[in-house]
């Protein structure tokens, strides 16, 4: 039995993104649906797994808004609805969230936004707690595993009572983290569809859904966000956890509620300070503050990455300072927090021994100076594309076409593991010199070629991966065609969105259970709008060089290649090896071979090694994937490949 | 149910390797083990990005009593077990301690750096003699080859998860691990995984 179908009771290890998944079917969630992003993608993942013994409707998206929209259709139409997403993620979708949250909603409706302190696996730390503020919607924080699952429950319930969308609020080392969690009981029956519109605008349950009259809709949506500041006051997610005379009170919510207390115990400050954990964030529960500023003088906010949580505390505490007096505030506003990157119990316990004037545990002084020498001598571990990866190929050809090319072409990148191609050194593969949002480099691309009339007269080349031409990158892709952009664009087809697990994409013929699906072809639609499309395999080096350059050298408007090959961890791929790779040790010259080591310096890949005895370049064969493409670029001929038995 | 002890309270273990290792899986097996052995386990894990031939590192905390942090703080590891060699030193230079314990395999992958010669990766005597002068005990063991005879490099995770249980670190054993692995692991696998734990078990 998959473990999210435990019967009540039943204590499970459960990780983060799991434990919101049982919270959600706990609370006879119907549909659910988002797009993939690290650390959010578990969450669909294991719903898929369920979706026909609990009669789930689960998808991936093309892009977070839409996939917003299919799980509004569901709420508008009575049902019980989740979207899923990485912190990036609110920000498309947010254009629609901003008149989702005024129109109102009717079934329960959770917005499920997991965020990436630190930037583990992102490319930014953007904060999303600020939009439950902005666009004035209530947000939540789960603080423990076990609370990831009862607070996602109780979001459903929450978002029926005030009829409108919640957000809850994850974080990486939730999302990721694993521990016991016990399971509740999962309901019996499931809902009837039915979208009613006999009634008045103003009829929220009867009524066509919009969020006219603006002004008035507006008005019955604050009421909404006071009716759940109200709920906050007395919810059991929110609680005090230390003496009743504490010399020092931090406020605190999600994993930081963990490094706080873990702090505390370090420094062994159970009697001196207090912690009021709020899982309830926003609008904050003024009536629980004021009970508890009332305990102490000295305040501390600990949370990850802005100061969402500190502001609001302080503008509450302004707000109410006659009854409580003034107070000396802690946080990332004065610095004794960092505001940039993740906190973890360390981090915490500094700022604590700072203001609480204690010292904490070290280590010895002399082992201290072996590790610091130990650490000196511990060689670097980049991240580059796994043996076998296609991208290694596709900017090995890029690389080489750009170089052929000569006038210094621009790379515009995208989001996916060929992000990697913007790490540095700029050598090998490392060819991409602009990152920003999902689709954003092919719009970039599109304004570069406009800017021949100053003067600029470097070729311009976009690149993106399968999954990200269908979530962004199409309207910019338009764009260039449309005003004659003069770009070669190049999408990374590695069948799959590859980066955080092989989600199905609308290229790929199948939904997110694995129900056949018709497929949308990428070339079909970069014909259709009227570019020249051509399609190669990445591993075939001439031929994909050839279209390169002659893309590159035909001036006047835009061109696309479609670059095709499966990602080497693909399950179709991972653990088949299609040659069996070896150096030939006397072909192989070493140093002496003028190639300046172009397989090991260049190339770059993991599983093509040197033998500092030797001199010689050597296969790792616990790690080579056999994609044979070292072979083709040995001037020596010194690789060699042979078919391996399948 | 609490019938095991801890020999300290919390434990705190560290599994690291490189991305492709089978580190969260060996995570995943160990902390399955310790919950079905009545104890608090809370695991933090950074994959995606990591996933990419960079250094991957998961942190298990065990408890008879409470939630702890999903990060492990520096210079508080009890117990590291490392997939590769270079990885272990990474992770008990920070987080070591001088009661520490270290569990290493010996096959080594190496950085692009150390291809491209940009650095140098220490020799496996060098190691070895870091473990001795950083851990109060340390086993360097060849578990990749092992895995390798076995028909795959990547039940070297088990192999390691089954010498970790001849250790007698923690309270954990060959039942423990058959009884996690029929739960988490398809039928097809599991005698070969039977096996790799086995074979790890004979080599402390």
């Amino acid at each position: 039995m998959n473990k999210l179908l435990s019967p009540a009771k039943t204590e499970l290890l459960c990780m983060g993104n799991e434990a919101i998944a049982r919270g959600a079917l706990e609370a006879g969630l119907n549909v659910v649906a988002g797009y993939p992003g690290t650390p959010s993608s578990e969450v669909i993942e294991r719903l898929s797994e369920v979706a026909r013994d609990r009669n789930l409707y689960v998808e991936w998206s093309t892009n977070e808004k839409v996939a917003l929209e299919v799980a509004a259709a569901a709420s508008f139409a009575g049902l019980r609805s989740m979207c899923v997403m990485k912190q990036n993620g609110v920000n498309v979708a947010s254009d629609f969230l901003l008149h989702l949250a005024s129109s109102g909603t009717r079934g329960g409706i959770v917005l499920v936004e997991c965020e990436d302190p630190g930037a583990l696996s992102s490319v930014n730390e953007g904060e999303s707690r600020y939009f439950a503020r902005m666009l004035e919607i209530p947000l939540l924080e789960p603080a423990t595993l076990q609370e990831a699952k009862d607070l996602t429950k109780w979001a459903f319930e929450l978002s029926e009572k005030i009829r409108n969308v919640v957000i809850l609020r994850s974080v990486t080392r939730m999302s990721h983290a694993s521990g016991n969690v016990i399971c509740g009981r999962l309901p019996v029956k499931s809902r009837t569809a039915r979208f009613i519109f006999d009634g008045s605008v103003m009829d929220p349950l009867r009524g066509p859904v919009v969020s006219t009259p603006v002004v008035i809709k507006h008005g019955l949506q604050q009421k909404k966000l006071e009716t759940a500041a109200e709920l906050f006051e007395k919810s059991p997610f929110n609680g005090y956890y230390g003496s009743q005379k504490p010399e020092l009170l931090i406020i605190t919510s999600s994993a930081c509620f963990l490094y706080s207390r873990e702090a505390i115990e370090m420094l062994n400050l159970q009697k001196r300070v207090g912690i009021l954990k709020l899982s309830c964030t926003w609008p904050l529960p003024q009536k629980l503050l004021k009970k508890y500023f009332r305990l102490t003088k000295k305040i501390m906010i600990v949370e990850e990455v802005l100061p969402f949580l500190e502001e609001n505390v302080k503008v509450a505490a302004m707000g109410m300072m006659k009854e409580i007096g003034g107070k000396t505030f802690f946080g990332k506003m004065d610095k004794t927090l960092p505001s940039t990157g993740e906190l973890n119990p360390e981090i915490v316990a500094t700022a604590l021994s700072n203001i609480m004037k204690v010292k904490s545990k070290s280590l010895p002084a002399d082992y201290v100076r072996e590790m610091q020498k130990v650490a000196a001598i511990i060689p670097p571990r980049e991240q580059t594309f796994c043996p076998g990866c296609p991208h290694r190929a596709s900017f090995w050809n890029i690389n080489t076409a750009l170089k052929l090319d000569g006038r210094d072409g621009i790379v515009c990148g995208d989001i996916g593991c060929y992000s990697m191609a913007s790490l540095s050194p700029a050598v090998g593969f490392h060819t991409v010199r602009t990152l920003h949002s999902m689709g954003s480099g092919t719009g970039l691309a599109s304004g570069f070629a406009k800017l021949q009339a100053f003067g600029l007269d470097q070729p311009v080349m976009s690149i993106c991966g399968d999954s990200t031409f269908y979530h962004a990158v199409i309207p910019a892709l338009i764009n260039a065609q449309h005003n004659r952009a003069d770009i070669t664009f190049i999408v990374l087809d590695n069948a799959g969105t590859a980066m955080t697990g092989f989600q199905p994409h609308p290229g790929i013929n199948q939904s997110a259970i694995g129900e056949p699906l018709p497929s949308v072809d990428i070339a079909g639609i970069c014909e259709a709008i009227g570019a020249k499309v051509a399609v190669c395999d990445p591993f075939d080096l001439e031929a994909t060089s050839k279209i390169l350059t002659s893309f590159m050298a035909e001036r006047g408007s835009m061109k696309v290649l479609i670059m095709k090959q499966a990602c080497a961890l693909s399950p179709e791929k991972k653990g088949r090896k299609q040659y069996q790779m070896s150096v030939n040790e006397e072909l192989c010259l070493g140093d002496n071979c003028g190639c300046n080591r172009l397989c090991t310096r260049i190339f770059r890949c993991p599983a093509l090694t040197w033998d500092r005895t030797k001199k010689k370049a050597v296969i790792d064969e616990v790690i080579c994937a056999g994609c044979g493409v070292c072979y083709l670029i040995c001037p020596q001929k010194a690789i060699t490949r042979t078919e391996a038995a399948r | 149910m609490k019938k095991q002890f801890l020999s300290k309270e919390p434990t705190n273990i560290i599994i690291t390797g490189v991305g492709g290792q089978g580190n969260v899986m060996a995570s995943r097996v160990l902390a399955g083990m310790l919950v079905n052995a009545g104890f608090t386990v809370t695991i933090g894990e950074t994959f995606g990005m990591s996933q990419r031939g960079g250094s991957v590192m998961s942190h298990l905390r065990v408890s008879s009593r409470s939630v702890l942090s999903p990060q492990i703080p520096q210079g508080n590891a009890d117990i590291i077990i490392a997939l590769e060699p270079v990885e272990a030193l990474r992770v008990l230079s920070k987080y070591g301690n001088p009661g520490v314990a270290v569990l290493s395999n010996s096959r080594m992958v190496y950085p692009l750096g150390v291809i491209t010669g940009e650095f140098m990766y220490p020799s496996l005597d060098d190691v070895q003699s870091i473990f001795a002068k950083l851990a109060a005990k340390h086993w360097l063991m060849d578990a990749t080859s092992v895995a390798v005879e076995l028909g795959n490099p990547v039940l070297s995770n088990i192999v390691m998860i089954g010498a970790l249980a001849g250790t007698s670190l923690l309270p954990i054993d060959r039942r423990a691990f058959e009884k996690e692995i029929s739960k988490s692991i398809p039928a097809a696998k599991r005698a070969i995984n039977m096996t790799a734990f086995d074979k790890g078990l004979k080599m402390i």
